[in-house]
């Protein structure tokens, strides 16, 4: 099912291609006392893989929030081809999903409602074609069965790729993932990966994605980021990180464990 | 000084919100299942609750008024005293204080639970406003069924006080003689001036409840807390709002 609609003529995504670049130039955003980014700049390349790194609470997830309008900067600006993310101009134009961490379905919906209100809210057609729009999405990421269950009977992997599937059917020209393989198993990490490269192979979508598994980025990534404390301290091709000069990268990309003088006793 | 500017911030929130969910109005008749699921959940699962007490209320009313004219030998007029209390003042503000208790809490609560869930950031990211899909089919439709469940508690309560004054001894005022107390004093205008003080109430309730809920931020602790400062809001804006209204009312009366 997987491969027939991968290779049917009739994308399910948009037809034309419009991916959008991407610009972060000198947000600044603090939460209270604590400051999360700072003066923070990013470029992505209009139909690019991008994968940005970082400890927990590095501010990752915070500039997915800014890059989608959901945060308002304290200093600086997010572009969206060349618009300010917050206008309406941006809000109304450009299609951009966010695959959630936790997916953050609705949970009074079932999983086929959950992916046909955008269609519905934004009248994309009628029932009949929302209905082969959802189940293509669906289908394409193997939910089929899926459709009619709610959130709460979903495993945390299917609950990933059902949050996947409800961006897909956005069409969108800008998808944003946070953490999309936290908590899953191998088997499963590596097929949200291969649905991740795949998409942008076929329909040249913009693609950030938040994580910190190392194979992800190191596999489907364009380029890859890491962000520590607030700020970009490396950004490169995924080869660039097989041997890192920077020892905060290699400290970070490949920790050892040390029996004998362990961290958390530092 | 803090809890001053949380009080501010609440009042702009809700206002902010008043404005953008009437800005949705126009799209009320592509979104009749959601506005008819809020009426069933909003009129006809508070029926029961709003029947039960009002009867009660009617009853009580009649019997302490009627322990207290029998001094006098007034127990007549215990028709019109019913009659006028309920349609007033105690039906409208009791059917707004349920509401507050059975539906307010409710809405804060599923709001309060999706807004922790990034269901309402989803709902963002989608260009799908909040305000439209899931607080003005709520506001518009619990003013359709305010005036519904005020005009069935003044009912209920006229004929509570009515079985009371029957049957109570010291009282016994036939139904007959009851309502033609009540006939004689209330009036038309009255029942609309009760009516206007339940859409009111109501209003507000739904507005502040899903103001609230919207505004939550944080887990579990934080929805439950949101629920308990929704509730709390709404009856003391209730009991607030009572008192101006009336007055209002009352000067335009005469």
């Amino acid at each position: 099912m997987f491969n027939q609609f991968l290779n049917s003529e009739e994308p399910v995504v948009r037809k034309e291609n419009t991916a959008v670049g991407v610009s972060v130039q000198n947000v600044s955003k603090s939460f209270k006392t604590l400051t999360v980014l700072k003066d923070f700049s990013l470029n992505v390349e209009p139909g690019e893989i991008f994968v940005l790194m970082g400890p927990s609470g590095s501010g990752k997830s915070v500039l997915l929030r800014h890059i989608i309008g959901l945060e308002t900067p304290d200093a600086g600006r997010v572009l969206i081809n060349g618009k300010d993310a917050l206008s309406e101009d941006v809000r109304d134009h450009v299609r951009m999903a966010l695959v959630f961490q936790a997916g953050a379905l609705f949970n009074s919906l079932s999983v086929y409602d959950n992916l046909a209100l955008y269609l519905r809210e934004h009248r994309l057609g009628n029932e009949k074609q929302i209905k082969d729009k959802v189940m293509q999405a669906l289908c394409l990421l193997s939910l089929e069965g899926a459709a009619k269950k709610y959130p709460s009977e979903l495993s945390g992997g299917m609950k990933k790729r059902v949050a996947i599937a409800r961006a897909l059917v956005m069409e969108p020209q800008l998808l944003l993932y946070d953490e999309p393989t936290s908590e899953l198993d191998p088997v499963t990490a590596a097929t949200i990966d291969e649905i991740i490269a795949t998409l942008r192979d076929q329909y040249r979508v913009t693609t950030i994605v938040v994580s910190h598994d190392r194979d992800l980025a190191l596999s489907i990534g364009d380029r890859v980021g890491i962000l520590m404390d607030g700020n970009l301290i490396h950004v490169g091709k995924p080869d660039s990180l097989t041997n890192p000069t920077d020892k905060r990268v290699s400290d970070f990309l490949y920790p050892t464990v040390d029996l004998k003088n362990p961290r958390f006793k530092k | 000084m803090n809890s001053i500017r949380s009080v501010l911030e609440g009042v702009g929130s809700a206002l902010i919100l008043l404005v953008r969910s009437i800005s949705h109005v126009g799209t009320l008749t592509r979104q009749k299942a959601r506005f008819i699921e809020q009426c069933y959940l909003i009129g006809y699962t508070t029926l029961p609750i709003v029947g039960i007490l009002s009867f009660f209320i009617g009853s009580v009313l009649a019997l302490q008024s009627g322990y207290s004219m029998q001094d006098f030998g007034t127990q007549q007029f215990i028709g019109a005293l019913v009659g006028l209390s309920m349609v007033r003042e105690l039906g409208p503000m009791m059917v707004a204080i349920l509401l507050a208790g059975r539906v307010g809490s409710a809405i804060t609560a599923e709001l309060a639970s999706m807004k922790v869930n990034q269901e309402v950031d989803a709902l963002v990211t989608m260009n799908i406003a909040p305000a439209r899909i899931l607080v003005m089919p709520r506001l518009v439709a619990v003013l359709f069924m305010m005036p519904v469940l005020t005009v069935i508690a003044n009912l209920v309560g006229w004929f509570g006080g009515s079985i009371v004054c029957k049957y109570t001894g010291f009282i016994s005022v036939d139904t007959q003689q009851y309502f033609q107390a009540l006939r004689h004093v209330v009036k038309f205008k009255d029942v609309i001036d009760g009516i206007i003080k339940a859409e009111i109430f109501g209003f507000v309730v739904v507005l502040v409840c899903s103001s609230i809920g919207l505004s939550t931020r944080g887990g579990p602790r934080e929805i439950g807390a949101a629920v308990t400062k929704a509730v709390v809001t709404s009856l003391v804006l209730i009991l607030v709002l009572d008192y101006f209204v009336t007055k209002i009312l009352l000067a335009l009366l005469s």
